[in-house]
């Protein structure tokens, strides 16, 4: 097995000097009945060529001839080839957590740099070096909030991704821990005077996003204002943080986490991604997730190293921050080096570019006939479309067109179906824009009800919930 | 090496009697244990603490101790220059890095603690095992 | 004192600073196509209130620069491609480059997670065949991908067992955790919401039956436990232990961290656990990129499976894939979309190219290597469990602390030697303790440079412990000041 590097040769003289003479003797003490003596039913042996086409066929059955305008949480953006070539030196890949720093100031300076990128960005004080993903980071920081204010109780933005409140859900069951949620107004954002009502003693947190899941920016100094005064802590999710390159950040809250897969990781059908947690500086002790931090070895020389362990699982064991073991190191590498590349410059450029392209195609649709944008509130790189007729159809009319139209938001919210969340961003050119607009045009005009069909929607199999 | 007039308890505290005051802090031994302190957590003044119950921690790089109260009180004062000089507590434990004041609600509970000898002769025991 | 030693490489030592620190104003390291759309100012766009003017500090440097700096970052780590790297219970495995290909075909690297089903079954179908690839090699019958990595994975297990148990009547308060156990294993329990209960092993650093017995009441919902343990020994009396748990009504959740010894010889499922989660960034090969991503499926039993987190990947009769959410019992989500696919991808890859053949014989090589060190080495260094081990071996300094030099000294010695330090002060049950995990992607010719290394050391340590005690001395910083770092956190750069 080419993998392997011992010779038989070697597995017999290591075996004498062991004083074994076969290699089932390692294995002895493993009694007999639980001992597996079967073949296990896998694919392979396969050579590199047969591993290849393996995977090949798979990637054919595909949406990769297809133009995306879905967003949702994960974002389709031009990878540089510098990231895949940097990420691919093996020295950064095959590398172990930088527990012996010495023998890691690449990884650790490198995670340096991104939590100084992340800050930055975010308006915030500190950051971390990355958590598994934007829902667990929102998780980690409602839960951080809670810890902080020593109350109980979380209430959220229904425009916070569904996903995002589904995971909240799971971590804080067995807390006991209120989830209030609080809805949108008719310009997309959050329901200020619900909020207010909403906000009491025990709220530890409040959780939105912003650009929220419905695209609208959040008004996010006056809901600071407000949740300060209930002694409460603002955490402001951010799923698309390209946005922050030309939307301000949210200065005035507490904790801004979220997801940053849009800095040079693959869409990967949804995984692995790298979540972000920044905030200001007196909360550092509170912070789940590793931390790079900067110092000096015995010849006065500047190193780094992960620093504040004493918060984490290998210490605290059950007093830890979190449980988290792992950070996303490598995708935060990613993060980082794209990040460079595009710079000050580069990511005001493309966020521009996002924010024009996105509002030249919702101008566009929203003069079809039938066709509307319903919220007024400012956005940036995706936006709600009521669409002129089925949205299920229209989905598949664009759909042979070679055209994934966007997101049905039924399945999140019943009280939006026939509405489609559409992304768009500098991957998707303005020939294939005008031709969605075109599509929209033709259905518009055939007034076309949908007949039962077939669901093309992304689950298909599931079945309706009682 | 360790002071007399000083009282020690089996979690390597020592607290310092006047009246019914005390003052509270942690023995040479257990900052040797931990190694260089990096952050101390304390209660503020006003807080109760009680006998055998925790009140606050020290962390070194490595690890985080709990730190117990030898008594039951209401806490008057907190080590201020600890926020800023952690490393007090290594070379200062006895004196200077004092972690916190005390009033006393039951000055009867030092009895139970031990001497500066008798500390001493359960570190000995404690370290040849 | 010895001589320059073999195999010492000084690491490049040349300079780089931060990437702030190279700043200079106007560059800027893509172009980026023009605009096809009318353009349209942000500032009007947005309005004057939201937009933001400049991200403050922010680098700016041509492609050449960042390639430069990130590779002079790159040289002064150590991977498993420079060479062994014998971290105990991390299983740093060759990663195979194959799977760093196919994870990037166009298609895989690209789909979205809600693109419709009919045009992602490619993905679904990688997604469906490592489960159940995974499921046969634990004897599980079901998997979930969803968990980002191992800790995500045990959270995910108790809440099945406490969900499950909640069903059955009363989901019971503790749970019990050898003294041995990693430190994900205690915080995860406590994110779950029960309480620990420590086990303390016995003479052998094994799970004293006896205590388990004692511990075993009525409010206990289960025992998480490591096999082999992390002494790289295996409990022979697990099928005891796992019916003891199991006839007080609680349940048995296995870390499958150390699954690189048991692939091909033993099946969790068959010696008494109901659910695990697996490291596929351990076992299987997905790269440990500096510190992550991971990926932490979890495997059960047929009686588990309806708590599994949701959506789960299932095949139609007519062979098409799609994702079930229809799942009333179950625990929810772990984390958005689906898991760390790019990870399942690799891990199916590595399984493939191996076969159940290829894998077996990886798990032969990798118990074979780690006995191998072990006995080579234990006249020289202390072994505190004289069993014979799995994968991973644990020593202890205790003959070098006589001397003032501890595990973490000799393992700093060890860099100059050109090899990455096993894992130091763990478990915690072996004060000393030095666990090494050589794994089957070491030859025996470097199996013999890494013993070498360490008897070299152990002499040194005899002749001249201060040497050790300052050491490395080929690195490109020496041993930096983790208290200062600590007191005083300096987190980001500033201008």
């Amino acid at each position: 097995m080419r993998y392997l590097p011992n010779s038989p040769r070697d597995r017999a003289e290591m075996l004498r000097a062991l004083g074994h003479s076969s290699i089932e003797e390692l294995f002895s003490q493993i009694p007999e009945p639980i001992r597996f003596e079967g073949r296990l039913n896998l694919p392979g042996p396969l050579s590199e060529q047969e591993v290849l086409e393996l995977f090949r066929q798979a990637a054919r059955q595909s949406s990769r001839k297809y133009a995306s305008l879905l967003g949702a949480g994960a974002y389709s953006h031009y990878r540089p080839a510098a990231v895949d070539a940097l990420l691919s030196r093996g020295e950064f890949f095959t590398a172990y957590t930088p527990y012996q720093a010495e023998l890691a100031q690449g990884t650790l300076q490198a995670m340096f740099e991104f939590q100084t990128l992340i800050a930055q960005l975010t308006g915030m004080e500190v950051s971390n070096a990355s958590l598994y993903d934007g829902s667990t980071a929102a998780t980690e920081a409602a839960l951080m909030a809670m810890r902080l204010t020593r109350r109980n109780r979380v209430v959220v933005a229904r425009t916070l991704h569904p996903e995002y409140r589904e995971v909240l859900a799971t971590y804080v069951r067995h807390l006991g821990t209120e989830i209030a949620e609080i809805p949108y107004t008719p310009s997309g954002q959050l329901d200020l005077a619900a909020l207010e009502s909403s906000l009491n003693k025990e709220t530890a947190a409040v959780v939105i996003q912003s650009p929220n899941f419905l695209g609208t920016i959040e008004r996010c100094g006056e809901i600071a204002e407000m949740v300060h005064r209930s002694g409460a802590l603002l955490v402001v999710a951010v799923a698309e943080p390209l946005s922050l390159a030309v939307v301000n950040p949210p200065a005035e809250a507490d904790i801004v986490c979220g997801e940053a897969q849009s800095f040079g990781v693959p869409v990967a059908f949804g995984g692995p991604y790298v979540g972000f947690l920044a905030t200001r500086e007196k909360f550092v002790r509170q912070m789940p997730g590793r931390l790079v931090g900067e110092t000096t070895d015995s010849e006065g020389r500047r190193g780094f190293v992960l620093t504040l362990a004493t918060r984490e699982q290998h210490i605290r064991r059950e007093k830890a921050t979190s449980n988290i073991c792992t950070n996303q190191s490598l995708c935060a590498l990613a993060a980082t080096i794209y990040l460079c590349l595009l710079g000050k410059q580069g990511l005001k450029a493309l966020a521009e570019h996002n924010l024009a392209k996105a509002h030249y195609a919702a101008g566009q649709l929203a003069a079809v006939a039938g066709t509307s944008i319903p919220f007024a509130a400012p956005y940036f790189n995706e936006f709600v479309v009521k669409t002129p007729g089925k949205a299920e159809t229209l989905l598949r009319e664009l759909q042979a067109k070679k055209i994934l139209g966007g997101v049905h938001l039924e399945r999140f919210y019943p009280e939006l179906k026939d509405h489609l969340l559409v992304c768009v961003t500098e991957t998707v050119n303005k020939a294939t824009l005008d031709r969605m607009v075109q599509v929209y045009k033709d259905f518009s005009a055939q007034k076309k009800v949908g007949a039962a069909a077939p669901a093309a929607g992304p689950h298909p199999v599931g079945q309706e919930k009682a | 090496m360790y002071p007399e007039e000083l009282q020690y308890t089996k979690d390597h505290e020592w607290i310092r009697v006047d009246g019914d005051t005390g003052t509270i802090g942690i023995t040479d031994h257990a900052q040797k244990e931990l190694g260089d302190i990096v952050y101390v957590e304390l209660p503020k003044a006003g807080d109760p603490v009680t006998a055998a119950e925790t009140f606050g921690t020290v962390e070194s790089v490595k690890a985080v101790s709990e730190v117990y109260s030898p008594v039951t009180g209401e806490v008057t004062a907190v080590n201020g220059k600890l926020e800023d000089h952690p490393e007090l507590l290594n070379s200062d434990p006895h004196a200077a890095a004092w972690l916190i004041r005390v009033q006393l609600s039951n000055p009867d509970e030092v009895e139970s603690l031990m001497s500066s000898e008798e500390y001493e002769a359960y570190i000995r025991e404690a370290e040849s095992h | 004192m010895k001589e320059h030693p073999r195999h010492a490489r000084p690491h490049i030592t040349r300079d780089e600073g931060l990437i702030f620190e190279r700043n200079s104003p106007g560059k800027c390291g893509v172009d980026l196509p023009a605009p096809d759309v009318p353009a349209a100012p942000a500032s009007e766009l947005l309005g004057e209130e939201l937009y933001r003017k400049e991200i403050s500090g922010f680098p700016e440097v041509s492609e050449l620069e960042v390639i430069r700096h990130f590779t002079r970052l790159s040289t002064w780590n150590y991977g498993v491609d420079t060479g062994l790297y014998p971290l105990g219970s991390c299983t740093m495995k060759y990663n195979p480059r194959i799977n760093e290909v196919v994870a990037r075909l166009e298609g895989l690297a690209t789909d979205h997670p809600y693109a419709p089903a009919d045009l992602t079954q490619g993905c679904l179908k990688v997604l469906h065949e490592t489960a159940r690839c995974l499921a046969e090699i634990t004897g599980m019958d079901a998997v979930s991908l969803q968990p980002a990595a191992g800790a995500q994975g045990e959270l995910s297990g108790i809440l099945m067992i406490q969900a499950c148990l909640t069903d059955r009547g009363n989901p019971r308060k503790y749970i019990l955790i050898p003294d041995s156990a990693h430190g994900t294993n205690p915080a995860s329990v406590t994110t779950s919401g029960y309480e620990v209960r420590n086990l303390k092993s016995d003479a052998h650093g094994c799970l004293d039956l006896a205590e388990l017995d004692r511990a075993m009441t009525e409010d206990v919902a289960g025992l998480m436990l490591t096999n082999p343990n992390t002494l790289g020994i295996f409990e022979v009396r697990i099928r005891e232990i796992c019916d003891l748990v199991h006839r007080k009504g609680g349940l048995v959740y296995m870390d499958g961290a150390n699954m690189n010894a048991l692939v091909g010889i033993a099946r969790p499922a068959d010696f008494g656990a109901d659910v695990m989660h697996l490291n596929l960034h351990k076992t299987f090969t997905t790269p440990h990129g500096g510190g992550g991503p991971g990926s932490g499926p979890v495997a059960v039993k047929r009686f588990l499976e309806p708590y599994l987190p949701s959506p789960v990947v299932v095949q139609a009769a007519d062979g098409t894939y799609g994702l079930d959410d229809n799942r009333p019992k179950s625990i929810g989500r772990v984390r958005a979309f689906y898991g760390n696919f790019g990870m399942a991808v690799r891990a199916l890859a590595y399984i493939a190219a191996n076969g159940g053949e290829g894998l077996l014989q990886t798990t032969q090589d990798a118990v074979l290597n780690a006995n191998y060190v072990m006995r080579k080495l234990q006249d020289v260094y202390d072994l505190p469990y004289d069993e014979p081990c799995m994968h991973e071996c644990v020593l202890s300094d205790r003959r070098q602390a006589a001397r003032g030099v501890h595990t973490m000294d000799i393992a700093k010695r060890l860099i100059d030697y050109g090899f990455h330090p096993y894992t130091t002060a763990f478990p915690l049950i072996v004060p000393g303790a030095m666990m090494i995990e050589p794994t089957e992607s070491a030859s025996k010719e470097e199996l013999d440079e890494f013993i070498e290394a360490m008897r070299a050391v152990a002499e040194e340590i005899e002749e001249d412990p201060e040497f050790v005690l300052k050491a490395p001395h080929t690195t490109r910083v020496s041993r930096l000041d983790e208290a200062k770092a600590a007191r005083k956190p300096v987190l980001r750069w500033k201008p």
